[in-house]
């Protein structure tokens, strides 16, 4: 590396002999003599006579835009613009040291128009820890102009260019290492109007999405320091549009009326993702691709809009509500702050967008043989068929004998005994009972009532109380098929009919 | 008497070599830092990967507002209102109430890093105590000890630190020197207070007309980004080489400080 042979130390005599020189010969293109305080190589550089007087750009913060410009020649734009380093809020409870082209992130928004000469001033606020540079894409030059803006901290610097493209461009900083100057917020738009300016509409916005590496995890709360290591692999952990998480929601919404026509000059200011932009609810009339000057494409609904890139979006809205921009990489919009809002107020159009009409239950699988009725139909034929098949009903018997004897074994056994044979004056016997076996409805009504008073059983007396016991008709229904099919007793089944129509007859 | 009059004599041959000349402010000692080897981040592709670096003395401080006070007291064209302009630009110790006036006698204001002080003035005092501005290879070399290793990329923890402090804003009133920690060749504040002058501070960035011939120049301004894998958490380093690119030599700022370097007395038995 061949070092510079001195550095930049003029000398006195040096610039002595140099006026002395520039006054002895004359200056081709000159438009005068070369005064000391002039920029350097003004006389060199001659006129462009398509410029028409001089005025001072109109910057706004995002997310407001210039106004259109309306005149139709060229002119002298003089764009004055500070690098400041400030703490500001990053998401709620988040402090992120930004480093910012006039004190917020993204930058000013500059607006000129084709063939515009512009003089661009940029200053390097004394509290600045580092120096820096701008390169804006409008420029055609070395470095985009960040060859001739490079700015120690409490210095200025001041260059010009002819902006020759129309189209909306990004700009940023780009001094060593440029990734951490553009981590940090170093970006913002830069419009070069064409010359036949752009098509009106009602409300023009400005947003600016980009990516952020803090140390600390997504929340954490407090001053967060840059991390090298996520931003290198590309692992952001806030994306936010405007500069923190929630810059564009709330009452910072952006706002429009139904039937109006909204434009959003969205840039990616990165530094490292592309952006799949995407508002919720709407889609894009017209989309100027890439932020070229024409809009190439109709009916869009996201649009990849590159890192260093922007694009121009156009559409009307219809119908009143609120409307979500993201990044539609949708992790980035739920769980890192790429996320906005768009009010709309207006009247309601239920045409196009009726909002909830039926609000109503679903059973899914439950109804897929139809209503209630039909599953009620279908159970009544395979009662039927249960009980005219006997086959069928000679089973339905086994099941209740098998259920009667649990029943038994609970509640008649304490008396009857498990045998059936029942205690010997006191508890008449089941087994091989006449009394049991002469009379259905008798049975059924002593388990149901109960029976008190002298009976005759087999041959013996007894005069015992046998309350009534406390069963479910199946229960009983059961109980006595089971001990009338057991202990020596043969009998048929009892069936819930039948205990029923005993239950009704003993109410009364 | 002959013999005591040769003790004497050897004891300022060493006090002059050893000692720094001309410093009221007692406070600042150099240390030696050994010869070795300094693998560069930031070169072009025709520069050398490594460069022989051998060993200098380096002051452990950076020059505070007492030891400049000291200076332009005996040194009157170095003060504020009589400096030339090539030499200082406007704001040449504009921190000061006037030429012999820091604006407090408090014993923390006296061992503030002296800032707003240009390269010319800083050479000049550099000279006066009788040494020099350290070459950028030479500080890069002493900064890229860790601190109880002799390189950074072997202690991750401080080199977090260093990053993380890039992430703070300036403060509004500079704490005194010798508050970081001492690094491993026994030096404090190389980082995480002032920026500090080297004595070829812009030999980084070619200033001729035909740019496109270093790589280093691309770098600064455009793409410092994959180089050689070592420079990958490099950051500091980069914002070091950038933010002197954007010096001149009359320039002053408020966080740009320096300390003395000083040639090795050769040994004599």
């Amino acid at each position: 590396m061949k070092p510079a042979l001195c550095p930049s130390k003029p000398g006195t005599l040096g610039v002595l002999a140099a006026m002395a020189l520039a006054a002895a010969l004359p200056l081709a293109a000159a438009e005068g003599p070369v005064t000391p305080g002039e920029p350097r190589g003004a006389a060199a550089k001659g006129v462009d006579r398509t410029i028409v007087g001089q005025e001072n750009a109109v910057l706004s913060f995002a997310p407001a835009v210039p106004p259109p410009i309306q005149r139709t020649n060229a002119t002298k734009v003089v764009v004055e613009l500070e690098v400041k380093e400030v703490v500001a809020k990053l998401a709620d409870g988040v402090d992120y040291l930004f480093w910012t082209f006039g004190g917020e992130v993204p930058g000013k928004f500059i607006r000129v128009r084709e063939g515009d000469l512009v003089e661009f001033h940029l200053k390097n606020h004394p509290t600045s820890k580092v120096p820096h540079n701008i390169d804006l894409h409008a420029v055609t030059g070395p470095g985009g102009g960040a060859a001739s803006s490079f700015t120690a901290p409490g210095h200025k610097s001041q260059f010009s260019f002819k902006a020759m493209n129309p189209g909306l461009y990004v700009y940023h900083c780009a001094t060593a290492p440029v990734g951490m100057h553009v981590a940090n917020g170093m970006y913002g738009l830069i419009l070069v109007e064409p010359k036949e300016g752009l098509p009106p509409v009602d409300r023009e916005y400005y947003v600016m999405q980009g990516d952020f590496y803090t140390q600390g995890r997504f929340g954490e709360e407090g001053l967060q320091a840059f991390d090298q290591d996520k931003a290198i692999d590309e692992r952001p952990t806030y994306v936010v549009f405007n500069g923190s998480a929630g810059s564009l929601t709330g009452d910072r919404a952006l706002k429009a009326k139904v039937g109006e026509r909204v434009r959003i000059f969205f840039g990616n200011g990165g530094p490292n993702l592309i952006s799949s932009f995407h508002v919720i609810g709407e889609i894009f009339d017209q989309v100027y691709t890439e932020g070229g000057i024409k809009p190439n494409q109709q009916q869009v609904q996201t649009t990849l809009v590159p890192a260093g890139g922007s694009s121009i979006v156009e559409f009307k809205v219809e119908v009143p509500g609120t409307y979500i921009l993201v990044d539609h990489s949708l992790f980035r919009a739920f769980n890192k702050g790429a996320i906005g809002m768009l009010k709309v107020d207006g009247p309601e159009n239920l045409i196009v967008y009726s909002g909830k009409e039926v609000d109503a239950v679903y059973l899914g699988d439950a109804a897929t043989a139809g209503t209630g009725d039909k599953v009620g139909q279908l159970q009544a034929q395979v009662q039927e068929a249960i009980k005219t098949d006997p086959k069928i009903a000679g089973l339905t018997k086994d099941i209740q004998i098998e259920k009667g004897k649990r029943v038994y074994m609970q509640t008649c056994f304490a008396c009857h005994q498990a045998t059936g044979l029942g205690l010997p004056g006191v508890f008449p016997p089941l087994a091989k009972s006449d009394y049991l076996m002469a009379d259905k409805d008798r049975s059924i009504r002593t388990v149901v009532k109960g029976l008190t008073g002298p009976v005759t059983v087999n041959g013996k007396n007894y005069n015992s109380v046998m309350p009534p016991v406390s069963l479910s008709e199946d229960q009983v229904a059961n109980v006595l098929t089971y001990v009338r099919n057991s202990f020596g007793n043969s009998g048929d089944a009892v069936s819930v009919d039948e205990v029923r129509k005993v239950k009704g007859d003993v109410s009364h | 008497m002959n013999s005591s009059l040769l003790r004497l004599v050897l004891v300022l041959w060493i006090g002059i070599h050893v000692v720094p000349q001309g410093s009221a402010a007692g406070t600042n000692t150099s240390r030696t830092i050994p010869g070795g080897i300094h693998r560069p981040v930031l070169r072009g592709p025709d520069d050398p990967r490594e460069i022989a670096v051998p060993a200098f003395g380096l002051d452990a401080l950076p020059v505070t507002n007492g030891d400049f006070l000291e200076f332009v007291r005996q040194q009157p064209r170095w003060r504020r209102s009589q400096v030339k302009r090539l030499f200082a630009d406007e704001n040449y110790l504009r921190h000061w109430q006037g030429d012999l006036d820091i604006g407090s006698t408090n014993a923390q204001v006296l061992g503030q890093p002296v800032t707003h002080v240009s390269w010319f003035a800083a050479k000049a005092y550099a000279a006066w105590r009788g040494g020099r501005l350290p070459t950028t290879t030479e500080w890069e070399y002493a900064a890229s000890a860790g601190l109880r290793t002799a390189m950074l990329t072997n202690d991750p923890a401080y080199r977090r630190q260093i990053v993380t402090w890039y992430s703070t804003p300036s403060p509004a009133s500079l704490p005194p020197v010798g508050l970081t920690p001492a690094n491993f060749h026994g030096i404090h504040d190389l980082h995480g207070l002032v920026w500090e002058w080297t004595s070829d501070f812009n030999s980084a960035l070619v200033t001729g007309d035909s740019r496109g011939d270093t790589g280093i120049d691309r770098q600064l301004f455009c793409g410092a980004g994959a180089m050689d894998g070592a420079a990958r958490d490099d950051f500091p380093t980069y914002l070091r080489y950038g933010f002197r690119s954007s010096l001149k030599a009359a320039y002053t700022v408020h966080n740009l400080g320096f300390r003395v370097a000083y040639n090795l007395a050769p040994y004599t038995p």
